[in-house]
């Protein structure tokens, strides 16, 4: 029996029609939401192919990386490869054994610098944060802005001045130099500050003082424990900024031997790349970035969740 | 009463008591902040001031090796650097040019990121994984990126091959002899590293924006388009105006990507020579200190003025929305306390 003909329908018509209109409206909101969900899981799905994209786009280097410096020179030139060949151990003693490109000091220099420096930096930061938090003196206000307002200040900017006094003191070629300025990082000290400003209740500070304890004891045996998340964020990023370091240590290093290694991968200088031992320039460039990927890696989780709150703070 | 006195007898020793207190205690704010304020004078504060003396003084040496100078010109560094045929101009032009390709498609990719990982309705899965991945470039070295993109841009580079063979450039084009091709790259390299933070930036200010703005929106009838323009783009400018300030300053300082990978020679018709790359050639290879000096102050004047103009721009227009947000909960309260009250008398 046709539905429209049933008798109960003809019926509720009859006595209920002022209700069809709602009846309809009900079918289209049902629709709307079917649509909407339908909408929804397309712009799902679009999210997902774009993120995929730059996924690609950010990994798709280092993949390469990884996998030409497992290739002759001349294999490389044929083509790009997706999977690893094996000349990673040749590649590897070749470039030892490359007398024009210092590997081993380079990275024996790099490894000292961005480890001293991130030391330097993430202490030196936080004993400057704890005097502008704990502290009242006079000119604490001049200070924390004159910090802040250095703060903007390119470091690149005083560099000539910088050559210029070395040139002067004949103080090229100092790998300290590179390091000692870390102890003045207005970054890092603002970071911290903030962080100490969160975290830091003056009632501890009160209770360690009535205990006896000294001022640098109560620093280092309190604030520093406390501050250890800050610390390791810090400390990483400090590490990273001064392995990467170019534009400075490429201007004071021109010693061969106190090179770093982003001034060996910039040294390689040749009429035209194509003459470049590729394998070992590949090899030379995974053994700059990989250690401070994997490092990164390990630690993501931490950084960008310390990232995220910082900014919101900032 | 008797406890009263005792209190006011009290309380000015007290107070004498915590005054001596601060006093002896401020000697260890000085000494704490000794360390950061000694070094900072000698290898910033100095040398900043060296770089200013010296950019009114003829100062440079000849061949690299005869020291001219230094000689008091006044302003004739400025007037040479500044003039309208100077290189200055160019190599400026080059790298905010550079900055630009990179920025544009940067923010509007950040921005999207951060909506999609902050968007509750969306239910996003792997962000942490895809938050990982955008921000790992951040942390290389700029310098590998830049001698990685001339290798894989070489003549019989693979990426090179690979564009060939998709016939997206013609066969006799050599990549890094082609001015487009090279600025393109350099602004590649530095989207690649920084689009993943600015949109870690951009979401921690969404995360920042009360939670109950979108809500009364969503109540009023407001979809997805008019909720982004009306409400979070406006609440998120203040992380709008660090993003572009601190990529600003950074794009004037962009440095790294581009020596590497046009070898240090600003690439074909001095095309992706960085302002910041003339003064490393001026201080490292020519040692023309007088000119290096005007330029790096030149540098940091326009640092100062882009932050300045950025700020009055755009603050004002921040306060105004949030003003006009406050107002608008404060009635939305206001009008809820009205309907509660009425509720209660009707009860």
């Amino acid at each position: 029996m046709n539905k429209f003909n049933h008798p109960y329908y003809s019926a509720s018509q009859a006595i209920i029609g002022s209700n069809t209109p709602n009846l309809k409206k009900n079918e289209e909101s049902r629709k709307k939401l079917s649509n909407q969900r339908i909408g929804m899981i397309v712009y799902r799905v679009i999210v997902y192919v774009f993120l995929i994209l730059l996924s690609l786009i950010c990994i798709v280097p280092f993949w390469i990386l990884i996998v030409n410096c497992t290739y002759q020179s001349s294999q490389i030139q044929q083509g790009l490869h997706w999977w690893f060949g094996n000349y990673f151990v040749e590649n590897f003693q070749g470039l030892l054994s490359n007398t024009n490109i210092p590997l081993k000091t380079g990275f024996i220099n790099s490894l000292i610098v961005a480890f001293t420096t991130a030391i330097l930096t993430v202490y030196f930061s936080a004993l400057t944060a704890y005097a502008t938090h704990v502290y009242q003196f006079k000119g604490k206000k001049f200070v924390t802005t004159f910090i802040l307002a250095v703060m903007m200040i390119p470091t690149q900017v005083a560099s000539m001045g910088l050559v210029v006094i070395c040139n002067q003191l004949h103080l090229l070629n100092q790998i300290w130099l590179i390091i000692v300025p870390a102890i003045a990082s207005p970054v890092t000290y603002f970071y911290m500050k903030q962080y100490l400003e969160s975290v830091l209740p003056f009632e501890v500070i009160e209770a360690a003082r009535v205990d006896g304890s000294s001022e640098i004891r109560i620093f280092h045996q309190i604030v520093l424990p406390i501050l250890k998340p800050a610390l390791a964020v810090q400390f990483i990023f400090s590490y990273v900024t001064n392995w990467n370091n170019f534009f400075i240590p490429g201007m004071l290093l021109q010693d061969k031997t106190t090179w770093t290694l982003p001034i060996v991968i910039a040294g390689l200088k040749a009429s035209s790349p194509d003459t470049f031992d590729l394998g070992q320039v590949y090899m030379l460039m995974t053994i700059a970035i990989i250690p401070v990927v994997i490092v990164y890696l390990i630690f993501s989780k931490a950084i960008i969740k310390n990232l995220t709150s910082g900014a919101v703070k900032g | 009463m008797k406890q009263k006195t005792s209190t006011e007898v009290r309380s000015p020793s007290l107070q004498t008591r915590k005054r001596h207190k601060k006093i002896s205690y401020s000697k260890y704010g000085y000494l704490f902040l000794l360390p950061f304020f000694i070094i900072f004078i000698t290898f910033s504060l100095i040398p900043l001031i060296q770089t200013i003396y010296y950019s009114f003084f003829e100062y440079y040496y000849q061949n690299g090796i005869n020291q001219v100078g230094p000689n008091f010109v006044g302003f004739d560094n400025y007037v040479t650097i500044l003039a309208a045929d100077s290189v200055f101009w160019k190599y400026l032009g080059n790298t905010l040019l550079i900055w630009v390709i990179g920025f544009v498609p940067q923010i509007i990719i950040s921005l999207l990121l951060a909506i999609w990982f902050t968007d509750s309705r969306l239910k996003l899965k792997f962000s942490g994984f895809f938050k990982a991945i955008t921000y790992m470039p951040n942390l290389v070295m700029a310098a590998a990126f830049g001698m990685m993109f001339l290798m894989l841009f070489s003549q019989s580079g693979p990426m090179t091959q690979i564009l060939k063979a998709l016939n997206l450039i013609p066969e006799g084009l050599v990549v890094s002899q082609d001015s487009g091709w090279v600025r393109a790259i350099v602004a590649f390299i530095n989207w690649l590293m920084w689009f993943g933070n600015t949109s870690i930036l951009l979401m921690s200010g969404i995360a920042g924006i009360d939670e109950s703005i979108f809500e009364s929106a969503r109540l009023d009838g407001a979809n997805a388009t008019t909720t982004f323009w009306k409400i979070t783009l406006p609440l998120l400018m203040p992380i709008f105006v660090y993003v572009l300030i601190t990529s600003m300053i950074g794009g004037l300082q962009l440095f790294d990507a581009a020596q590497v990978f046009t070898q240090g020679t600003g690439g074909p018709g001095l095309c992706a020579k960085t302002i910041m790359m003339y003064l490393y050639e001026r201080i490292s290879i020519s040692k023309n200190y007088g000119a290096a000096g005007a330029i790096s102050v030149l540098i940091f004047l326009f640092t100062g003025i882009l932050s300045i103009f950025v700020f009055k721009t755009l603050v004002p227009n921040y306060n105004a929305v949030k003003a006009e947000a406050k107002a608008y909960h404060k009635r939305q309260r206001y009008l809820k306390n009205v309907k509660n009250a009425g509720g209660q008398s009707h009860e």
